[in-house]
């Protein structure tokens, strides 16, 4: 096992994630297409640490633990967002959620 | 590391993932999530980083999924109507995998195999988070505590005047 | 002492000219010094002539002069200068003495009126002009002067300017003696163009003298009637003598000034000056240009004389009075008495001056009535008018001896006689003395005698400010008869550059006869036809149609108004004419131009700029249209752009590295 078969397989989970979010038209689609680039994000990291030169240094993997946390949050306040538009729009279709234009 | 378990632990989540991104119905794409996530989680263990691969399952599993599941719930009108697939995206996708691909096998400094490698420790974890991680230990903490006060604004109920 | 007088011979002139300058600088309230500073000026010039004329005395045919160059343009030098000589001298007593007479009687005349102070002025300027006329050495300078003489004139003569009348009087003046002025410049400029100089004497070299006629030739006589033109008009012979009358417009003062005394005698004056130029070449003394002058001269003295008769106006039967005379001057200056002409001009001089200011007290004292046929039986109420004009008239009527008047018109008539071209104009001028008689007769009937018609019923003698230069003048004339007798012809000798001598013997001349008994026959005819004067004139009763051409001065006026005036008008018509179509057209086609260049550009600018400008912005509008759709709102479409530039970026990276 090499490296880049490993950064190749991240390299697919992120491109799933990026399938996610730009194809469908769900909100919440969207989060769980951020929070699967994200996943490839923390697995290539990890890959790195393994397969660097210095393991005592486990940068990687710190990173790793803070990505997850910063997920979460982020997570927490998507699906936040996606209720309060919910309750505001009573539509969770993104087409629809268009004022942002210019 | 075998060969076997890396395939297997691949397919699975990559196959999770794509069904997570083409399901039709909601709820069963947040469920291909969950898969999804374990065999993330699976990889970690087998990299070595068991720690990392448990705060996975804990906080991805637990918290995220979970928190999806919930808000298909409290959005329900909609959630049962299938929509359209876009093309578009998948083009985009196609195409920057391609090119990610590309850089990858470019690059041959990356066609590294595995080294041999002590075991990271928990205490080992612990004492690089209290020391070299204290700073960002500390933002993170902040960041936890804005994100929960932020969601708590956002879904609490307009005060009726 | 002497060259001093005659190199500062032009103080004469200047100190006038001084004192009318300073009275124009003063205010209008400042009477008694505008009045007193005129008469003062022209006390001091009577001073200086004066001693000019004793210089005179030296020798018989003096003739000092003063030249200097004035300027000079290339390699010739125009010069000018003064002379001093009988003829100068004789004119400046004249002239000062009779002036201050007239000044010291304004004094009087013009009392009541608002521009005392500017007719002071006036005054002054004219009389610093004629002096100036008199000494100059040079025709340019004489031709200056003799303009701002007319230019005097003219301000005089319109001096009440509220009037329309004596406005239209000033200009008729002005134009007529322009005429004349014209001929007498193209005069000046031919004899500059022969003889190279303009300077009367100059050692030799000067236009009138040998060196000077040489040069002219055969050319002098076209100069001398060139020059003669200006002497018509400014002495108002014919055909230029219509603005002699209506110049009376002006107040009487300046007719005795201007139009009696002085201005009128310039023109005699110019031919007397340049006499040389008329006599070049003369056989037996008769020439060309000289027998034009006696031509003039006797037809403007008997038309005169005639229209005389039937005119009414006080002052206008002194005008046509004086128009006569001055034809009787010509007359005798053209048939070579030369010395005799400006004896009488000087005669004529006083005693014109005289007639004029007593008709200025006889107006005066009838408020300004200047109608004979209102006037009648003054002698009683004005005794020091009646008896001073009585004195003038003798003078004009030519009763010799007592009387100036007579002696020289004597002269003339002697010098008549003896031409050798033809009698006729002695016998003309025999008859013209016995009409002056016969219209002075009939002035001073209807004036003085009979009975006392509508304006002498308030009558008074005039103050005696008025009657005081009155009496001067008449004695003037009387004293003046001593030195003119052919006894004692002092003066004509005196002009004539001759030694006089006394000889009892020469009075009785078969001539004298012949004049007394001319005059007496005038008179008598005069007392008899007006003895009764009525206000309808008994010529016209008599002859009426002979009395109405006569009345109308034998229509002369209007038939110029029909030619000339009619012709001037229609060019002045053409030119305005011209002058609005023509070139205003032009300037307007001009300003047309200006303006389709104008609107031209403001096409362009509409069309081409406005528009290229307008259809830049609307692209630039539209390219916003189409940017701005990129901003479609949707969040998918900006995560894919993102997507892609990452892309882009990390192939990029790839690819360099």
């Amino acid at each position: 096992m090499t490296l880049s078969i490993l950064l190749v397989v991240s390299a697919a989970l992120f491109c799933i994630g990026l399938l996610a979010a730009l194809s469908r038209r769900h909100a919440i689609y969207i989060l769980i297409g951020i929070e699967l680039m994200l996943a490839a994000a923390n697995l290539n990291f990890v890959a790195f640490w393994r397969f660097s030169s210095q393991p005592q240094q486990p940068t990687g993997v710190m990173v790793a633990i803070f990505s997850i946390a910063i997920a979460a949050a982020e997570a927490a306040v998507g699906l936040a967002l996606v209720i309060a538009i919910y309750r505001h729009y009573r539509t969770t279709n993104v087409d629809k959620l268009n004022q942002l234009k210019g | 590391m075998s060969i076997v378990a890396f395939v297997l632990i691949s397919i699975l989540t990559l196959a999770g993932a794509l069904a997570a991104a083409t399901l039709p119905k909601l709820i069963h794409a947040a469920l291909s999530l969950v898969v999804t996530f374990l065999g993330v989680a699976a990889f970690f263990f087998l990299l070595g980083a068991e720690f990392v691969g448990l705060v996975q399952v804990f906080v991805y599993v637990g918290a995220v999924a979970v928190l999806i599941v919930f808000t298909i719930l409290l959005t329900r009108r909609e959630a049962t109507a299938a929509d359209k697939f876009n093309w578009r995206g998948a083009v985009v996708a196609i195409a920057v995998f391609a090119g990610l691909v590309w850089a990858i096998l470019k690059t041959t400094s990356l066609s590294i195999a595995a080294p041999q490698i002590p075991a990271l420790t928990v205490k080992r974890i612990g004492e690089v988070l209290m020391t070299d991680f204290v700073w960002p230990l500390q933002c993170v903490g902040l960041l936890l505590t804005a994100a929960l006060i932020g969601a708590l604004i956002l879904v609490m109920e307009e005060k009726r005047q | 002492m002497s060259s001093w007088i005659v190199t500062n011979v032009w103080l004469i002139p200047a100190v006038p000219l001084v004192a009318s300058l300073i009275i124009l600088s003063l205010a209008n309230s400042r009477r008694k010094a505008a009045a007193g500073l005129a008469v003062f000026g022209q006390a001091i010039a009577l001073t200086m002539s004066i001693l000019a004329f004793l210089l005179t005395l030296q020798s018989p045919g003096f003739r000092a002069f003063h030249n200097f160059t004035w300027f000079t343009f290339g390699e010739q030098a125009l010069r000018i200068g003064w002379v001093l000589d009988p003829l100068a001298a004789a004119m400046l007593m004249m002239i000062t003495l009779v002036g201050l007479c007239i000044f010291v009687f304004s004094i009087g005349y013009m009392a009541a009126d608002k521009d005392f102070s500017r007719f002071f002025a006036y005054l002054s300027f004219f009389s610093a002009a004629m002096l100036g006329v008199v000494i100059a050495n040079s025709l340019l300078l004489l031709f200056v002067c003799w303009e701002l003489v007319g230019l005097a004139s003219y301000l005089l003569i319109g001096f009440w300017i509220d009037r329309p009348s004596a406005a239209a009087a000033a200009k008729k003046a002005f134009i007529t003696t322009r005429i004349g002025d014209i001929g007498f410049f193209l005069g000046i400029l031919w004899l500059y163009h022969s003889s190279g100089t303009l300077l009367f004497y100059d050692g030799g070299k000067g236009c009138l003298e040998n060196g000077g006629l040489l040069l002219l030739g055969a050319s002098a006589t076209f100069v001398a009637l060139l020059i003669f033109c200006g002497a018509v008009g400014k002495s108002g012979q014919f055909p230029l003598h219509v603005w002699l009358p209506d110049a009376m417009e002006g107040p009487t003062p300046v007719s005795a000034l201007i139009h009696a005394a002085t201005m009128v005698a310039a023109g005699v004056f110019l031919v007397a000056r340049v006499y040389p130029l008329f006599s070049f070449g003369a056989i037996d003394g008769v020439t060309p240009s000289l027998t034009v002058v006696v031509s003039i001269g006797v037809i403007t003295a008997l038309m005169a004389s005639l229209i005389a008769l039937a005119q009414f106006d006080i002052k206008r039967i002194l005008a046509y009075s004086t128009v006569s005379q001055l034809g009787l001057m010509m007359v005798s200056l053209g048939v070579g008495g030369v010395a005799a002409g400006i004896m009488h001009l000087i005669a004529h001089g006083f005693f014109k001056a005289l007639l004029f200011l007593g008709a200025g007290s006889v107006i005066h004292s009838t408020h300004h009535e200047q109608d004979i046929r209102k006037m009648g039986g003054l002698r009683w109420v004005m005794p020091v008018t009646f008896l001073t004009y009585a004195i003038g008239m003798m003078n004009l009527s030519g009763v010799p001896f007592f009387f100036a008047g007579g002696w020289t018109k004597e002269e003339i008539l002697h010098a008549t006689g003896h031409w050798k071209l033809s009698h006729l104009p002695h016998y003309l001028m025999l008859a013209g003395v016995v009409l002056t008689a016969l219209y002075m007769t009939r002035q001073m009937f209807y004036v003085f005698f009979g009975n006392k018609r509508a304006a002498s019923e308030h009558a008074h003698e005039s103050p005696r400010v008025m009657t005081m230069p009155l009496i001067v003048l008449a004695v003037c004339s009387i004293v003046l008869s001593m030195v003119l007798t052919p006894a004692w012809p002092w003066l004509h000798s005196y002009l004539s550059g001759k030694q006089p001598h006394f000889d009892v013997a020469l009075l009785i001349q078969p001539m004298l006869f012949v004049s007394l008994v001319l005059v007496a026959a005038g008179i008598g005819v005069g007392c008899l036809i007006y003895r009764h004067a009525r206000e309808v004139d008994p010529l016209a009763q008599a002859q009426p149609a002979l009395f109405r051409t006569l009345e109308n001065k034998f229509w002369l006026d209007e038939l110029y108004d029909r030619t000339v005036v009619a012709l001037a008008r229609a060019a002045a018509r053409w030119s305005d004419w011209m002058d609005r179509n023509v070139w205003d057209g032009l300037v307007r086609w001009f300003g047309g131009l200006g303006q389709s260049f104008g609107i031209l550009t403001a096409n362009f600018d509409e069309r081409g700029i406005n528009a290229g400008v307008d259809e830049t912005t609307a692209g630039t509008r539209g390219l916003g249209r189409v940017i701005s759709a990129w901003h479609s709102g949707q969040v998918q479409t900006y995560l894919a752009t993102v997507a892609i530039g990452m892309l882009v970026l990390l192939i990029l990276y790839a690819w360099l590295t």
